[in-house]
């Protein structure tokens, strides 16, 4: 067999059918294949998954687009988001949906859709950035802790419970000031320090369960390193969740940064971020709510299709260590 | 029997280990799991540790092998393998040991490998840090393996993962990893127990033959002197941390002292008889080992016990040969041991009472336990 997907494998190789049906070796596969079925359940993607899935990759996928059409300077279609039509002259300066503008036009005249697209790009590379520091420094500090146990182990936790206890509005209000700018990068520096303690205490209680595992014993009997044990062993183990919660979390970080851009926290004006275009909606919402829909609407569909897409990971790894 | 695959050759002593304890410090008391423990294992050599669950046969191997056994540990008592004292070495030393010299097979194949990890992986790498070969070199020898511990098709099953190859198939990877560095001891921690009949000889036939064609030393744990007949060369029989009987395979089936041994002979489920032999439990659970009872501790449940068992505990004596030890103030087959059975019957002991109830089928159970260790042929 070649090295294929392992999930394709999966359906393949049951636990006593040869490993390639094609051979068909002694045994009749047929049975198999509907024991199998009932006895994993989960491993089908549910249709709700795979639009939130689909919703998800139109969001980053434009969301780059609108990045690097900006850097390449209005190639394409998409309108500049800062671009301002109508402003002087014009009774309305909000338009309804047409041709020229998808979605329409907000208060000020710009482009709803082009907006929108853009404002993915903040969201994305915050939740993108919160996940990373996340899983990575999180995970593999909440592994080292879970592993080494005993005083290291209460320090660390100790640490991790400060940053948890650290009230998110006044360490970013610090930043800035520190910094001077409210740019993508501190406020995703920011999220992304917030987002660890989390991740530092899954990453920990599951190895705290792991780390009394047979395989890890065997591994220690084999004369496996500690440090191989903890990063090769246990910290793979580990990632499964980690990256389902991942997903949740992104969500979460989304919405989060959404708050900051609607209180003016986030990146600066006039950069658009689905938060920051809600605020701005907002003062002529009686003349038309189509502004606010729009980035409502996106921020909505978006946390949803995280945790959509979040459930169904976190079924999968479930599924697989049932399976052990 | 006893000679098998040592004809011509005088093996020398390759684990000695003497006065072994390891005690768990809890807040409730020190749990004592092994107590005392001293025995001897030659090259080329199988040693099956019998014993009831929590009996102490895990926490042995896992001390001998010194492996991770918590924090609250404390050990003593000395472990000579090859002349090295095991409990004095640091993990970098283990380290050497571990895998190369000593290795183990775990109870359960269906956690004992990584998950995430694809089995041909878990065996090539394992084969590449210790073997310091090339990849292609590692892959071919860890195919070998796997093919040496019998797996079909092996080349297809290089690409699974664990949970895709059935509890047989898990434990052959879990021998063919423990092997690949060709180890001059193997504890076989239950292998089997986890396993259905059919599958549980066809494990121990391999392992068997492994240690037959390696002239590897092998402890073979388990709990059922069924597993261990006909398989090893001796038996230790460990009951709250001690040992209690120890003997020649042969000679233990053929000629039990230990009250304990006979009732674990009792327990053991035959296919091959009829109906009238009924499986008898052993009455009474394990002891308390934070505080467990005076004198022998196998008193509250030995169908024999005295006073003076509850009062004494019986130390390891050697029975008419000197490689038969047993620790038993009434031995099993003595006429002091009928004395205190009747004795115990008349005054309606419980458990001599559940004892007496099986007691039909004793004779048929020492034979069907000599046939099956090959004993006296
Ligand atoms: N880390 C520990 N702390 C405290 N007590 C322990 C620890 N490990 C084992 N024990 C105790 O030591 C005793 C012996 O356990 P052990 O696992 O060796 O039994 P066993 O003979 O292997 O049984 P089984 O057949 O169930 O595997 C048990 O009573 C157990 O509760
Ligand atoms: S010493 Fe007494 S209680 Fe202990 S096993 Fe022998 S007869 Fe039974
Ligand atoms: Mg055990």
């Amino acid at each position: 067999m070649s090295t294929t997907d392992p999930s394709v494998q999966e359906l393949e190789l049951t636990d006593e059918t040869p490993a390639a049906p094609r051979k068909m070796s002694r045994q009749s596969p047929k049975p198999r294949r509907t024991a199998k079925a009932a006895k994993r359940p989960g491993k089908k993607m549910p249709i709700t998954a795979k639009l939130a899935l689909f919703w998800l990759s139109l969001v980053v996928f434009g969301a780059i687009y609108a990045k690097f059409d900006n850097l390449l300077g209005q190639r394409l279609p998409l309108q500049d988001p800062r671009y301002q039509g109508n402003l002087f002259g014009t009774a309305s300066r909000t338009e309804t949906p047409s041709t020229a503008h998808f979605l329409g036009t907000d208060v000020l005249s710009r482009d709803s859709f082009a907006r929108l697209v853009h404002g993915g790009w903040v969201s994305l590379i915050v939740a993108m950035s919160a996940v990373t520091f996340g899983v990575v420094f999180g995970g593999l500090i909440g592994t080292f802790a879970g592993y080494v146990k005993g005083r290291t182990e209460r320090v660390i936790m100790a640490l991790i419970d400060v940053i948890l206890a650290f009230p998110a509005l006044v360490l970013l209000l610090a930043m800035v000031s520190i910094f001077q700018v409210r740019s993508l990068t501190v406020i995703s520096l920011v999220i992304g320090l917030l987002a660890i303690p989390a991740y530092t205490r899954i990453a920990r209680a599951n190895t705290l369960a792991l780390a009394n595992r047979e395989f890890v014993h065997a591994a220690q009997a084999i004369g496996t390193k500690r440090f191989t044990i903890m990063f090769r062993e246990i910290f793979p183990n580990v990632l499964p969740t980690l990256l389902a919660y991942a997903l949740v979390n992104a969500a979460a970080i989304i919405v989060i940064e959404g708050t900051l851009s609607f209180l003016g926290l986030s990146v600066q004006l006039p950069e658009p971020t689905w938060g920051n275009m809600i605020n701005e909606g907002r003062s002529e919402i009686r003349q038309t709510i189509l502004p606010v829909l729009w980035p409502s609407l996106a921020l909505t569909l978006t946390v949803l299709s995280l945790n959509q897409v979040g459930d169904w990971l976190q079924g999968r790894a479930e599924v697989r260590s049932a399976a052990l | 029997m006893e000679s098998r695959g040592t004809v011509g050759r005088v093996d020398r002593k390759i684990l000695v280990v003497e006065d072994l304890k390891t005690h768990f410090k809890l807040p409730a008391g020190m749990v004592k799991a092994v107590d005392g423990v001293s025995f001897d294992l030659k090259q080329g050599q199988t040693l099956g540790v019998v014993g009831e669950s929590g009996s102490g046969k895990t926490v042995l191997s896992r001390t001998i092998m010194r492996l991770t056994l918590g924090n609250n540990v404390h050990t003593s008592g000395r472990v000579s393998f090859e002349d090295r004292d095991i409990l004095s070495l640091s993990n970098k030393e283990m380290q050497k040991i571990w895998g190369l010299e000593m290795a183990m097979v775990f109870q359960d194949p269906m956690t004992s490998l990584n998950p995430v990890v694809k089995i041909g992986r878990q065996v090539t790498e394992h084969v590449r840090k210790h073997l310091n070969v090339s990849k292609s070199e590692a892959k071919a020898t860890a195919l070998q393996l796997l093919k040496g511990v019998r797996i079909p098709e092996a080349e297809a099953r290089f690409n699974a993962y664990p949970h895709q190859l059935s509890g047989g198939m898990r434990q052959r990877v879990s021998i063919a990893i423990a092997l690949a560095c060709g180890p001059k001891i193997l504890f076989a921690d239950e292998p089997t127990t986890a396993l259905d009949v059919t599958v549980q000889h066809q494990i121990l036939n391999l392992l068997n033959l492994q240690q037959q064609e390696r002239h590897m030393a092998m402890i073979l744990v388990t709990h059922d002197l069924g597993v261990v007949a006909g398989r090893t060369n001796d038996i230790a029989v460990m009951y709250a941390g001690k040992i209690v009987e120890k003997a020649p395979t042969w000679m233990l089936f053929s000629r039990v002292q230990h009250p304990y041994t006979e009732a674990l002979l009792r327990s053991i489920p035959r296919t091959n008889q009829k109906n009238h032999t009924r499986l008898s439990a052993i009455a009474g659970r394990p002891p308390d080992l934070i505080n467990p009872p005076q004198g022998c501790k196998f008193s509250p449940r030995c169908p024999y016990a005295q006073d003076k068992c509850r009062e004494e505990e019986p130390t390891l004596q050697a029975a008419q040969s000197d490689e038969h030890q047993f620790a038993c103030w009434y031995p099993v087959g003595t006429p002091e041991n009928k004395e205190a059975f009747e004795k115990n019957l008349a005054a309606q002991l419980p458990q001599t009472l559940a004892f007496a109830e099986g007691k039909v089928v004793d004779e048929s159970v020492i034979d069907n336990a000599v046939a099956l260790s090959g004993g006296g042929s």
